[in-house]
């Protein structure tokens, strides 16, 4: 048992780092590691041009979408020789959260389900960071219940094989500055739910498409509504049989909960550092018992994740797929750093209100993650859709009962009042 | 990156696994429970003839000469099975206080014998309720090495053959005035009175001491800091007996869930167990990952050692309690029946939180060497 890299990992590390040394954009360095929690801000600079910059550097040299075959603009690695590249890139991964959701979903559906011709056009810029790319996945009828979605595809009327697509989509991440997207909508109404859905992609430059963004419960705005007026995208832009959309997007899902879920913070070496300098009646905050015991749960939460990470990397260093215990991270972490932000502020009494980065204790950072840890809880599968996944797909319980299961989806009930 | 157990290492936890599930069923911890015997004796002898009391003595004192990762997999299994044995007595505390500060004589005459099951050993330091501290530790060693005074709740104490006792060397409470000793227990100077607790199916003694004969082990006033130095290598290894016992009770829970009808339906369909069993299975990982983290620290003897002791300690402690507790709240009503073996989880995991120290001592423990490593 120990951490140190295979000779041959240790060889792909070093070739990283070396091209890392010679071509990262250092001069971002200092801006990025201090950047505050859920933003990249980046003293006068443009950040989405720093990101796509970097994202074509790494491309033109081979060090793009590592994991991607080569004709597609990846290099064909290894899992474990992505996550060595990761770790590596360090602080100037954070340029590329832009790019996260293409790269970890859309690619992946594209590279399964789309034409070969389609995946040379798409999938190279996709890569290099020149065309950005969203999901639109959810809607405000469908979110846990994703299959529940109302957003139509029809045949157009004039024979030519087009979709007409009219509805509504709801948290998009970076639908107003994304240039291509995948779309999830239902083409029959007639038929079971998770039967009646077919999966497209399309520019997100066509008519009929309106991208309003949502002012979030924290003030800020980093996802969208996307509206659809009679945008007619070709059939060619079908992924999958038509009905087989719910297939599709079990693909584009399961990518999503390994990216969200990996190497998530729960805020407790922010704790633990501010326990070391704040005090409590009875003296320093990390000399006080009770603060000590709170200290102590986080801490094993933390660090167990961490080495459940380990545990996994392990498993792609063997050439193995790791197990289930990745299924924790993101369950662990979002309650975890609620929890920590609101014992922080707790620490900080009074004062603990301010949220005011210039004078707010660690710039702000806690009353930040109070603020956004809601949303963590959330995303990319609650905390309770991720506690059913582990009850039935690592445990192995019954699938909960659906009473909508076979019911045409246009006679399931859509208001509790009715 | 190889944070993982080799293959020979989880074949002889698979070994174990079987040996146990043929001599160690929990029909065989229940005769331990409800009887006279204060330990299994076939067992400990199988335990013995496969070597697994030695796995991490050198082969120079009769061990196997393996190591620690050996001993962390045959922990968890022992952990499984709920074994009525002197395991962690004999193997976690005595073996490893001769290991750690036995003198070259004292390890010749007791490991080989320890390894084989000759004989068993424990440890005695607590005297009264509440947190064990040096202040605490007033039993009086005489300068010519004779032992006066109560030790209580000591493990195996009406079994064990010698005890390895902290004692107090110096008047007052001071660390420095702790020194150990090793104590042959069948000897006129000692009586013992088995004590009835919350898992009689491990037995424990009150031992008394009238002016009994004991030799020094360690130097005089290093007591505590080698009583520190040992609880942390069994912190660790009784850390793999706690996930053990939280995996099985997990089990036994999914188990149960999956073949119990309720309002037409098994009650492994409702949300509301299966959260709770996410939630068993999610503190049961996290524990197990701690635990490597210490099984690491333990076998390399990493400067890491203390903090990820108390980190594998604190979370193994926190997983066991939380699935054996909810493994009764699963099974309803059938779980509080003695037929069921709920209980027998229920009591082993409380039981394990508390024989080095409470969870809030260990808490603190893992708090101050953070902010040790921190300051340094």
């Amino acid at each position: 048992m120990n951490f140190d890299d295979t000779p041959a990992e240790a060889a792909f590390r070093a070739e990283v780092r070396a091209w890392i040394d010679a071509n990262g954009p250092h001069e971002l360095k200092a801006d990025l590691e201090s950047a505050g929690f859920g933003s990249m801000e980046l003293k006068g600079v443009d950040s989405m041009a720093a990101a796509k910059a970097w994202q074509k550097k790494k491309s033109q040299a081979g060090w793009a979408c590592l994991h991607w075959p080569k004709e597609y603009g990846g290099r064909g690695s290894t899992p474990i020789e992505r996550v060595i590249w990761g770790q590596e890139e360090g602080a100037y991964g954070a340029l590329g959260g832009v790019f996260i959701i293409g790269h970890g979903m859309c690619g992946p559906t594209m590279m399964a389900f789309a034409s070969e011709a389609q995946k040379r056009r798409y999938l190279p810029p996709l890569a290099a960071g020149e065309e950005i790319w969203c999901q639109l996945f959810s809607e405000p009828a469908g979110g846990s219940d994703l299959a529940g979605l109302r957003t139509r595809a029809e045949p157009a009327t004039d024979g030519s094989g087009d979709w007409i697509i009219n509805g509504q989509k709801i948290w998009t991440s970076g639908a107003h500055y994304s240039d291509m997207a995948i779309l999830i909508t239902r083409t029959d109404p007639t038929v079971p739910k998770h039967k009646g859905l077919t999966m497209f992609f399309l520019s997100m430059k066509t008519p009929g498409i309106e991208i309003r963004p949502i002012k979030q419960a924290n003030g800020q705005s980093g996802f969208n509504e996307v509206y659809f007026t009679d945008v007619r995208i070709p059939d060619a832009q079908r992924l999958g049989k038509v009905g087989d959309g719910w297939k599709v997007s079990l693909t584009t899902l399961m990518n999503e909960r390994l990216s969200i879920g990996s190497g998530m913070s729960t805020g407790f070496p922010e704790l633990f550092e501010l326990c070391c300098r704040i005090e409590t009646e009875n003296g320093l905050a990390v000399d006080d018992p009770a603060v000590r015991s709170k200290l102590a749960n986080w801490a094993v939460k933390t660090t167990g994740l961490k080495y459940t990470g380990f545990r996994a990397l392990s498993a792609l260093s063997r050439g193995e797929t790791p197990g289930p215990e990745n299924s924790i991270g993101k369950l662990v972490a979002g309650p975890a750093m609620q929890e920590i932000a609101m014992f922080a502020e707790d620490l900080q009494a009074q004062a603990g209100i301010i949220s005011d980065p210039a004078i707010a204790a660690a710039n702000g950072r806690f009353q930040a993650m109070l603020m956004r840890s809601p949303a963590t809880r959330v995303e990319g599968g609650t905390d309770e859709i991720l506690r059913n996944i582990i009850a039935e797909r690592v445990l192995g319980l019954p699938a909960d009962i659906r009473v909508d299961k076979d019911v045409p989806f246009n006679q399931i009930p859509a208001s509790a009042r009715a | 990156m190889n944070f993982e157990f080799s293959d020979e290492q989880k074949q002889m936890g698979a070994e174990a696994r079987r040996f146990l599930a043929a001599k160690c069923p929990t029909a065989a911890v229940r005769a331990v429970l409800e009887g006279d015997q204060a330990y299994d004796a076939t067992l400990w002898k199988g335990l013995a003839d496969m070597g697994f009391l030695g796995v991490a003595i050198p082969e120079a004192y009769g061990g196997l000469g393996l190591g620690y990762l050996e001993l962390c997999v045959i922990a968890e299994e022992m952990g499984r099975a709920l074994a009525p044995a002197p395991f962690s007595s004999s193997v976690f505390l005595a073996t490893e206080f001769l290991i750690v500060a036995g003198s070259e004589s004292q390890k010749a005459a007791w490991l080989p014998k320890l390894a084989a099951g000759e004989v068993i050993g424990t440890f005695a330091h607590a005297e009264r309720a509440g947190a064990v501290t040096p202040k605490t530790v007033q039993l009086v060693a005489s300068a010519d090495g004779r032992l006066t005074g109560a030790k209580t709740a000591v493990p195996d104490g009406s079994i064990a053959d010698f005890a390895i006792v902290a004692a107090r060397t110096a008047p007052g409470s001071d660390a420095r005035g702790v020194s150990l000793f090793l104590v042959d227990l069948n000897q006129a100077g000692v009586s013992r009175i088995p004590l009835q607790t919350i898992d009689p199916s491990r037995g424990h003694a009150r031992l008394d001491f009238n002016g009994a004969v004991a030799e020094p082990l360690g130097g005089a006033g290093e007591g505590w800091s080698i009583l520190e130095q040992v609880f942390d290598r069994a912190a660790i290894l009784t850390a793999f007996e706690q996930i053990g016992g939280a995996d099985r009770a997990l089990e036994m829970a999914r188990d149960y869930a999956l073949e119990r009808m309720a309002f037409g339906r098994p009650i492994g369909s409702f949300q509301a167990i299966k959260h709770m069993l996410a939630d068993m299975y999610v503190l049961a990982t996290l524990a197990r990952s701690n635990g490597y983290y210490g099984a690491w620290a333990l076998s390399t003897g990493a400067a890491e050692l203390p903090e990820a002791a108390a980190t594998a300690r604190v979370s193994a402690t926190q997983a066991f309690q939380h699935c054996a507790k909810n493994n009764i709240q699963v099974h309803g009503g059938m779980g509080f029946t003695w037929a069921f073996d709920c209980h027998l989880f229920y009591r082993r995991s409380n039981l394990l939180a508390l024989n080095l120290g409470p969870q809030s001592q260990w808490e603190d423990k893992l708090i101050a060497r953070m902010r040790a490593r921190n300051a340094a």
